[in-house]
Parts: C-alpha cells; sequence; structure tokens
C-alpha cells in the first residue's frame, strides 16, 4: 500500500486488533474478477475492539433485562434534552484517534476520543472542525459532540456539525455494529444514516466511531463592530452576506452587531475597508467568538436565574417580540433568550415565525411539563417513532430524551 | 444485459386489483390527458439514464396539483400499487426504471418558482424546477444555486434531492444535502408532511438527511427550499500537465494539504484527453500522462492570491506545463473537453460502461495504476476523468457489444474497480446514486445486517415498501454480479446533454 511522503499521516495509538484501518488488508490481488457467486463483501470489516465488544455485551444484557440504558461520553452535555433516568453506559473508554488524512480532509475517531484531543491533533497540521462545536469544558467526547448535534459561531460559513459528518460505526439496539458513509465526501451509496445519527441524543444507538470533514483554518480574520438595533443588525448582516464577501460569522447583543470577516488575506483586507465599522484587536476577538462559541458569554453562561432559550429562525425573520436579554447569532438563524416568560409562550412565537424553541438551561426554577425539546406532531411524530423503533425496537436507548407525544388516536 | 427488472424484483406488496381498477380508480383523481395507459403512450417512460434496463409501468399519472397528486397517492396505497417517482429521467442509475404493476409518477408539471428571497438567499420552488432555471431565476439578484450535475439544464431539483446530486463544484459548495433547507412533499399515504426548515434547523430528528438520497422510497417531494450564494466576482482556471499520473495524483493531494479548496479540481488522463482533444480542440496537452484542471473564485483580489498558491504547489508537484485562463472565453475553452468527456467516448468506442465511484484523493495515482492493469487483464481499454477535488472517478470502459464476451468482461472490469474502490476506504457511488444500477453492489459494500438496518428504516418511512421497490437495497438473494452503465454507440435518451 502505497502512501505518500508526509501528506498520509499514520496516526499511533491504536492496539493490535483495534479499529485501525492500517490493519486493513490492502485492496488489490486479493479480489478475484471472476467470481460469479455472491461476491465476497470487500469493505473494510466492522472494527472489533475490546471496548466496543464490552458494549456490545451491555447492550445485549440490557436486551435479555429489558433494561434501558443512559449513554454517557464525557458528561459535559448531559443538560441536553430531557433527564433520562436508565442504568448508565459510558462509552468514554473507547477512545483514540483511528485514522487522520489531513490531505483528504477527514478524520475517524472511537466515540470516546476528547473532542480536545481532536482539535490539538487537527490544530498541529493547520486544520479546524469548521463548524466549531460548542466545547463545555474538556471532557466532552467526539460521539457526545455528534450525539449533541450542536455547532458554534462559524455554522452559516463552515456547515452544520450534521453537514461534517462523513461516516459512523453504530451499535444498535439489536446490539448489531454497523457501519454506514465512510471518509469520502461524495458517497450516496445507501441512506444517510450517519447524518440521521447527529442531533439524535443517543437515541437510535451507540456510537463507537465517527468519520468527520475537516477544514483548512482561514488564513486570515477581522473582526468589525456596528452600533445597531436588532432589526437593522439582521437585516444589513444578510444583506452584506448576499454580496460575494467573506462574511464568515456575527453576533448581535445589547445594541451591537460583532461581524467577523473570514478567507484569503486581500479578500479580508478588502472587505474591512469597505464595510467599515470599529475594529476589534485579535486577542479581543478570538475571546468574545470563544465565549459564544463556549457558552461563556454572559447571555450563555451558566448557572443562572432564568432559563436559557434557544431559537433556530429563518434567518432574517423580524426580531421577536418577546420579553428578555437577547443574543442574535448565525445572521438571526439562531437567537438566544434569557427570559422568564412562560414556555407556552416562547414557543407559540417561535412557532409562528416557523422556527421552534429548545429550553437550553431550564434555569434555578424550571417550569414544570415542558419538554426541552420541541415535541413533534403529526406524520412527522409517527415517522419519527417508527425511526427510532427500526433502530431500538426494545427502546433501550436514552429512553425520555426526546419528547416523544403518541398522535391522537 | 437483463431488459427486464420486473422478473428479479421481489414484491414488497401483492397486489391482487386489476390493472383496469388500478387506471378506473386513478381516472377519478385526474383529468384526461393526465393519465397514460396505452402502451405507445407510455413508451417515452419506459427507462431513465440507464437505458439497459426498460419496463412499461402500469400507467403513468402526471398530477399538476397537488390535491390531484393526493389522490394518485392516496389510491395506490390503498390498493397496494407500487409508485416510482419520475423527474426529468435524467438519472444514471435506473432509480426511475418503471415498475411493471406500478405508477410512474410524473412530477414534471410541478414546474413553477415560487418565490426568490434575495435577502434570506433562498429560493423556494417545485420539484419539478429544473437545476439550472433556479440559477436562471436567481441571477437578476446576483445569486445562484451552487451544485450543478453536468446535466443541469435538464435534470430537476426534485430528483437532484432524491439523487444527493454533485457536480463539478461539490467540493467548495457542498452536495445538494449542504444546499436544500427544506422539503415540503407527502407520505406514500398522501399525508402532508415537511422536512428541514427555514431556520438552520428542524425540531426533531434530521429526518432531511435521510430524505436527502434517498432515491424516491421514503416520500414524495413537492416543494423545496434552497439555499443560493452570491455569484463570485471572478473565475479562473489552470490547466497543468503532468508527465505521470502518480505526479498528477500527488499534485491534487498537495493542493488541499496546502489548505487550497479549489473551485473546482478536475483530472483526464492521456487516452480521455486525446480522445476529448480530438472531439472539441480545447488545446490540450496531448504529451501529457494526465491534465489537471483547477479553478478558483471569488473576488479578484481572493483569486490572484489563490491561483498564485495553486501554481506554486502544481509546480511543487512537477507540473510540466502550467497555462492559467486570462479571460471567460479560455476558461470555457479549458472546461469544454472535460465536459465533453461522454460524447468523445462515443466517438472513439462503439459501446462503454460508465462507472462511478469514489476512493480517496490520496489513491488516485493507485487507482490508476490499477486500472491499467486491469486493461490486461480484461483485454479492454479504459478512459478516465475524475473529479479529482473529491475522489470522484468516472472511468470508461470501452468495449464492442458485438463481439461476443466483451460486455462480461466489460462488466467484471467494472465490478473490478468498485470492489478496489471500496477496498481502498472509498463507496461504489459518489453521485449516480444506486437505483438498480448498483443494486448487486450494494452487497459489496454493506453487511447484511447493515442493509436490513436500512430497510427498517425505509420501512418507518413507507411500511407497505410502495415506494420504488426493489431500488437501492438489495435483498440477500440478489447479491450478484451484474450491470452497469452501459452506452451503446452513443445512444443516450438525451446525446446533446452534458454528462458529469
Amino acid at each position: 500500500m502505497s502512501t505518500l511522503p508526509g501528506i498520509r499521516t499514520a496516526w499511533h495509538d491504536a492496539p493490535e486488533g483495534s479499529l485501525s484501518r492500517q490493519a486493513l488488508s490492502p485492496p488489490h490481488g486479493a479480489m478475484s474478477p471472476s467470481d460469479d457467486a455472491m461476491p465476497p463483501r470487500s469493505s473494510p470489516s466492522v472494527p472489533s475492539h475490546p471496548e466496543a465488544e464490552r458494549l456490545r455485551d451491555a447492550v445485549r444484557a440490557a436486551i435479555a433485562d429489558a433494561s434501558p440504558l443512559c449513554l454517557q461520553g464525557g458528561g459535559t452535555r448531559t443538560f441536553l434534552g430531557d433527564p433520562v433516568s436508565a442504568a448508565p453506559l459510558s462509552v468514554a473508554g473507547l477512545r483514540g484517534i483511528v485514522d487522520y488524512q489531513p490531505a483528504e480532509l477527514f478524520i475517524t475517531a472511537r466515540a470516546g476520543t476528547p473532542v480536545a484531543e481532536i482539535e490539538a491533533a487537527l490544530a498541529e497540521r493547520g486544520q479546524c472542525l469548521a463548524f466549531e462545536p460548542p466545547r463545555f469544558g474538556d471532557a466532552g467526547t467526539v460521539g457526545g459532540m455528534v450525539a449533541a448535534g450542536l455547532s458554534g459561531p462559524g455554522r452559516m460559513a463552515g456547515g452544520s456539525l450534521r453537514d461534517a459528518v462523513l461516516g459512523t460505526v453504530l451499535l444498535n439496539g439489536r446490539a448489531e455494529i454497523l457501519r454506514f458513509g465512510g471518509q469520502v465526501i461524495k458517497n450516496v451509496a445507501g441512506y444517510d444514516v450517519s447524518r440521521l445519527l447527529a442531533g439524535s441524543l443517543g437515541t437510535l444507538g451507540i456510537l463507537l466511531e465517527v468519520s468527520l470533514r475537516v477544514a483548512p483554518q482561514a488564513v486570515a480574520s477581522a473582526t468589525r463592530v456596528y452600533d445597531l438595533p436588532d432589526a437593522q443588525a439582521i437585516d444589513q448582516v444578510n444583506r452584506w452576506l448576499a454580496q460575494a464577501l467573506p462574511v464568515h460569522a456575527s453576533a448581535w447583543h445589547q445594541g451591537r452587531l460583532y461581524l467577523r470577516l473570514q478567507g484569503a488575506r486581500a479578500a479580508v483586507d478588502q472587505a474591512c475597508q469597505r464595510l467599515g465599522g470599529d475594529a476589534m484587536s485579535a486577542d479581543e476577538a478570538a475571546a468574545f467568538w470563544d465565549a459564544l462559541r463556549d457558552h461563556h458569554h454572559p447571555v450563555l453562561a451558566e448557572p443562572a436565574e432564568l432559563p436559557l432559550w434557544r431559537l433556530a429562525l429563518p434567518p432574517t425573520h423580524p426580531p421577536l417580540a418577546l420579553a428578555g436579554d437577547w443574543l442574535i447569532e448565525w445572521h438571526g438563524g439562531q437567537r438566544w433568550l434569557r427570559s422568564a416568560l412562560p414556555a407556552a409562550t416562547i414557543r407559540a412565537a417561535t412557532q409562528a415565525a416557523s422556527g421552534h424553541a429548545t429550553r437550553f438551561r431550564p434555569g434555578a426554577r424550571p417550569e414544570s411539563g415542558v419538554n426541552s425539546l420541541t415535541p413533534l406532531t403529526g406524520p412527522l411524530a409517527c415517522i419519527e417513532q417508527a425511526v427510532k423503533l427500526a433502530f431500538d425496537p426494545h427502546g433501550l436507548f436514552n429512553p425520555g430524551r426526546r419528547p416523544y407525544v403518541p398522535p391522537a388516536a | 444485459m437483463s431488459a427486464s427488472y420486473a422478473a428479479s424484483v421481489q414484491p414488497t406488496s401483492e397486489s391482487p386489483t386489476s390493472a383496469q381498477q388500478v387506471i378506473q380508480e386513478l381516472q377519478q383523481h385526474l383529468p384526461k390527458g393526465s393519465l397514460l395507459w396505452q402502451p405507445e403512450t407510455l413508451a417515452p417512460y419506459e427507462c431513465d439514464g440507464l437505458t439497459a434496463y426498460r419496463e412499461l409501468p402500469l400507467a403513468v399519472a402526471l398530477p399538476s396539483t397537488e390535491a390531484e397528486l393526493v389522490g394518485v397517492l392516496q389510491t395506490c396505497h390503498r390498493l397496494g400499487v407500487p409508485i416510482v417517482a419520475r423527474g426529468a429521467g435524467t438519472g444514471l442509475s435506473g432509480g426511475a426504471t418503471p415498475h411493471a404493476r406500478g405508477v410512474t409518477l410524473s412530477l414534471a408539471r410541478f414546474h413553477r418558482i415560487l418565490e426568490i428571497d434575495p435577502v434570506a438567499r433562498t429560493a423556494r420552488v417545485e420539484c419539478g424546477v429544473r437545476n439550472l432555471a433556479i440559477s436562471e431565476a436567481a441571477d437578476a439578484h446576483g445569486l445562484y444555486y451552487a451544485p450543478d450535475p453536468s446535466s443541469q439544464i435538464a435534470c430537476t431539483i426534485g430528483g437532484n434531492v432524491a439523487e444527493n446530486s454533485g457536480g463539478v463544484h461539490c467540493l467548495k459548495y457542498g452536495l445538494t444535502l449542504h444546499n436544500v433547507l427544506r422539503v415540503r412533499g407527502y407520505t406514500v399515504a398522501g399525508e402532508p408532511i415537511e422536512f428541514g426548515s427555514e431556520a438552520p434547523d428542524a425540531a426533531g430528528l434530521d429526518l432531511l438527511a435521510v430524505f436527502l438520497g434517498s432515491e424516491g422510497m421514503l416520500g414524495i417531494a413537492v416543494e423545496i427550499t434552497v439555499r443560493l450564494v452570491p455569484k463570485p466576482e471572478l473565475a479562473r482556471c489552470i490547466m497543468a500537465s503532468f508527465g505521470d499520473v502518480r505526479d498528477a495524483g500527488n499534485a491534487v493531494a498537495s493542493i488541499i494539504a496546502n489548505a487550497i479548496i479549489p473551485a473546482g479540481l478536475e483530472m483526464m488522463d492521456q487516452p480521455m484527453t486525446a480522445a476529448v482533444e480530438d472531439f472539441v480542440q480545447a488545446g490540450y496537452d496531448l504529451e501529457a500522462a494526465a491534465i489537471l484542471l483547477c479553478e478558483s473564485d471569488g473576488t479578484a483580489a481572493e483569486v490572484a492570491e489563490e491561483i498564485e498558491r495553486m501554481l506554486e504547489v502544481l509546480q511543487a508537484a512537477g507540473a510540466t506545463r502550467l497555462e492559467v485562463s486570462t479571460d471567460e472565453a479560455q476558461r470555457l475553452r479549458f472546461w469544454s473537453g472535460r465536459k465533453n468527456a461522454f460524447p468523445a467516448s462515443g466517438r472513439i468506442s462503439p459501446d462503454y460502461l460508465c462507472m462511478d465511484s469514489t476512493i480517496p484523493r490520496a489513491r488516485l495515482a493507485d487507482m490508476l495504476t490499477a486500472i491499467t492493469a486491469m486493461q490486461d487483464t480484461y483485454g479492454l481499454r479504459c478512459v478516465n476523468v475524475f473529479h479529482a477535488g473529491d475522489g470522484n472517478l468516472h472511468p470508461l470502459i470501452l468495449f464492442d457489444a458485438n463481439d461476443p464476451g466483451q460486455l462480461e468482461r466489460a462488466e467484471r472490469f467494472g465490478a473490478d474497480i468498485l470492489e478496489t474502490s471500496v477496498a481502498m476506504g472509498g463507496t461504489i457511488t459518489g453521485e449516480h446514486g444506486v437505483g438498480l444500477e448498483k443494486l448487486n453492489s450494494m452487497c459489496v459494500q454493506f453487511s447484511p445486517e447493515e442493509r436490513s438496518q436500512m430497510l427498517a428504516l425505509k420501512a418507518a418511512f413507507d411500511p407497505l415498501g410502495l415506494l420504488n421497490p426493489g431500488k437501492v437495497i438489495p435483498t440477500l438473494q440478489r447479491c450478484a454480479e451484474h450491470g452497469r452503465m452501459h452506452v451503446h454507440r452513443g445512444l443516450l435518451p438525451f446525446p446533446d446533454l452534458p454528462r458529469f
């Protein structure tokens, strides 16, 4: 198997008999073109790893005992969705980068690998995760990150976490280990199960391994600040986006619009001149966007008295008349709200604006009877429930994490 | 090559209803002229772009309104009649090949562009709108729809959603799945449904992700909201020659490794270059073992900076000749040969099989070497065009169907390429879909458990298995070698349409 020196990086910490692709046999020679019978499966065989086998045994036992499981990674995102009361099963022991090919723009890692380890490996080669996943501390795992499905400030320019998922290895509710997708960008073989798993909050199965698209770090970046009310800020940033400008991220809070430009040096310099505004120093800007990304920003930071709502809206929708402290990201597409308003009021206003509202953090005195996530209704709810059962027929994984409202008979 | 697949498809739902009854019931929902059932009127629908597979459907329904569409769906659902959705019929994997006992549901009459929002940069269109028509409608606002399958003048956005279509600019701008925000349509039972949202995400599981690329097996899309992007101020293209295919393959990997994401990055080997040069006279370097086309787009300043960096990398990678387009006419001339790879191949061989697989970029040279060896093994020639930037291969295996044994050898050659792709860490289809064509190759890529999981997912949307039955996910017994796309004497259903 030939390699390109200096480009293909052999990743190391895979023990013998592990998920390592380096262990796979080279392709040619082994295959006979003349087989008329059922062709042998020549794709990489589903990995076996002692920790994966332990998890598989745990699922087998859970099936036998009809005892559901609460999946755990680094424990940094357990606040997402509704609480689960089930026996904990940790995936954190299944760790290690399996394969990283900077020139192929992908990284494959076992689900328990800390996100911090992945980001450090990427940074070493001048690459990054373009969706800028929020890091709620250092313990977060890549499996938890994919299951949570959250993206950060650069999501609108760099795509969402879901967009970056290329492949997964899943342990489903039948204790089967399954591989979907792969490591290449263009892949339309079968249904795109891997991307369905992004943001599924561990309700469909246990992620064992994920492959993600990675991106080169930006050559140049600059942040400009403008004094603008919310409605004008949303309109202005969207009008800029309709032009060929390197607008990468935006945020609005308390009358100020923050605009991050990113791309080729010449393009960023030109855009700074053209778009005016006040410059933010590089350090100040890095701290500002990191605070947004990692939820240290005053609106997002915990603990807090009031609940934190995340509203996903069509970006150009005008500001909603709901009282509270607003932080607007994603050019208007993601809006955070600290508010004492009842959940029903917030959900109704969001729905009327063609969006959905998540009670991201419950606050000090949570309103009772409120699901964290917006429950589905109608045929979509039926399909979602059927999809859940297709993967997890015994209802083992994270029961109650996602709201399920049985449709009216 | 097999001309009928009905015999090999396991019916997913026995249909005791007579054809006559189905037609009579459908007539109650469709005006005259919107339901075809006489054989001579069905003939135009007997195949899609995969012409080797032909079948006459029971009937073709051409609803013009959503009420008519719902009537068709409810009727078929009630009577247990399979439904095969069809856009422009340009697909290359047989996704729209009719079912002998089924209704082909043509969505061609849903062809209105409903709304272009220049500030939100979205277009809301009906599923039968042609891909290119979206960009044409958005042009006045300086916007366009980025995914550009080569058949974009004819293929519909509904078909693109079904296939998760690619194009030349995927590496930088993404596939259909990265550019579709929302799909509104109907379940197999005719219930209204919506996946995704004009917001950045929707409540619930990301069902849009599985709907995209599901080849008409999960539901019927009627209205699609896509993301538009600003037209770049400028595009320039580098044509780079290499004396060795390995150098060219390494140059591709090197560009990406140097943090450059080109707007397009395409590769042709020498036999392909010779064939297209003869056809279009683009001025290609006939001495080169491989040619790369590497494009940059953006503002003038961005392009100047990026072209400079690209030239440095290509030089260092051993390019023997480098030419940069100086104007739009020259850029289009560089691309003309690449875009005509298909008809050009039709001129040098009576028949060819077109493959579509993806491999890791760094294995491009290995794959070319492997294909060269396979030419000797199978005694056939193969010319190669690659979407090199995303590792998507389109080897064209040349043969003569009139020479006994050549087709069979060509098919084994093709199967070998697909299996080698999977073994290299790639996939059996990069952008053409599985449809009928790759059904058996799915067994190479997925285990029985993986296929069962996909069938269970399908059943969650379509419990009776009425939507496009027999496609995409093979049952165990179907795992045997069989055909690829087969073009006899250049006879494609749309011979003038650029491909790939």
